[in-house]
C-alpha cells in the first residue's frame, strides 16, 4: 500500500512540462500580417520561434529574477509560454521578422509577392 | 481567415465574436489546466483587465510584482495610501478601426490593482523597476516593522 502511494506521488512530480497559452492579437496591415503575443517576463534570450510545415510555434521561457523572502500573495503562474499557429500558405515564411519589447513579441509576417493585389494598367 | 489558431481549426476568429472566443478559451482551460490555477486566478471575462499580482516579503522589504506586458513606463501609476499599495494605468490600443483585426485577445484600457501591505513601509524609499513587461515595486519596511533580535541575558 505504501509503495502504491509513493509511486503515485512520483507520477505527479514527473508530469510533462506545463505551458501557459499566451494571449495574442492578429491583424492585417497592408502587405503584412502582424501577430502580437503577450509574454511578460520573457526576454529575447528566452524566445524560441520556429516554423515547420506551415506551423509557427512560439515558446517563451521566463527569466525572472528570484525575489528573496516568502511569497504572501500569488496570482502569476510560473510556467513558460507556448503557442502554435497555423500559417496561411500565402505567408512568405522566409521573411518573418520578430521584435521583443517589454514582454510583447511582435511578428511581422509578409504576404508572398504573388498574392499581393496588383494593379494592371491597360496599354 | 489567414492565421488560424492551431488548437481549434474549426473556429472563425471574427472581431465580433472575440468575447465568445474568450469564453470558449476559458471553458477549454478548465479541462486543460490543473484545478488549482483556475481556482486561484480570478476570471477576467467580466472584470476587464486584471493583471496578475504577486507579493513577497523578507526581513527588509515588501516586494510587489505585476505582469504588465507592452506598457509604456509613463502610463504606469503607483501610489501608496494608508498601507494600501495601488498600481494603475492604461494601455492604449494599437489597432485602429481601419485595420482588419482577425483576433484580439490582449486587454487594452485601464486597470487598477490594490493590495494591502502586510507591514508598515517607508513611503519615501519606495522604488520601482519595469523590465520585460514586469513591474517590480520594492517597498522597504519601516524600522519599527523590521524583526529585531533581542538579547536576553540569562542569569
Amino acid at each position: 500500500m505504501n509503495t502504491l502511494v509513493r509511486e503515485n506521488r512520483n507520477g505527479i512530480q514527473q508530469r510533462p512540462e506545463q505551458y501557459v497559452m499566451p494571449a495574442a492579437n492578429v491583424r492585417e496591415d497592408g502587405d503584412n500580417y502582424i501577430l502580437q503575443v503577450e509574454m511578460p517576463g520573457v526576454n529575447k534570450e528566452g524566445l524560441d520561434i520556429s516554423v515547420e510545415n506551415n506551423e509557427l510555434t512560439i515558446t517563451g521561457r521566463r527569466s525572472l529574477p528570484q525575489i528573496e523572502g516568502t511569497c504572501v500573495h500569488r496570482e502569476s503562474r510560473p510556467d513558460n509560454f507556448r503557442r502554435a499557429f497555423e500559417l496561411d500558405p500565402s505567408i512568405d515564411t522566409g521573411k518573418i521578422a520578430a521584435k521583443m519589447e517589454q514582454g510583447v513579441l511582435t511578428l511581422t509576417l509578409p504576404k508572398a509577392e504573388q498574392v499581393k493585389p496588383r494593379k494592371i494598367t491597360v496599354q | 481567415m489567414s492565421i488560424i489558431r492551431y488548437q481549434s481549426p474549426g473556429s472563425s476568429g471574427l472581431t465580433g465574436v472575440d468575447r465568445w472566443n474568450t469564453l470558449r478559451d476559458e471553458l477549454d482551460s478548465l479541462f486543460e489546466l490543473p484545478f488549482w490555477s483556475n481556482f486561484q486566478r480570478q476570471t477576467q471575462l467580466f472584470s476587464g483587465w486584471s493583471p496578475a499580482l504577486d507579493v513577497y516579503q523578507n526581513n527588509d522589504n515588501v516586494v510587489a510584482r505585476v505582469e504588465l506586458p507592452g506598457m509604456r513606463k509613463e502610463d504606469i501609476e503607483i501610489s501608496l495610501h494608508d498601507g494600501m499599495l495601488t498600481i494603475s494605468g492604461e494601455r492604449k490600443s494599437e489597432i485602429s478601426e481601419a485595420d482588419k483585426a482577425a483576433r484580439t485577445e490582449c486587454y487594452v484600457g485601464k486597470f487598477r490593482r490594490s493590495v494591502s501591505l502586510p507591514t508598515q513601509v517607508d513611503a519615501n524609499k519606495v522604488s520601482a523597476n519595469y523590465r520585460d513587461g514586469i513591474l517590480t515595486v520594492t517597498l522597504p519596511k519601516a524600522e519599527e516593522a523590521k524583526p529585531k533580535q533581542i538579547q536576553v541575558n540569562v542569569e
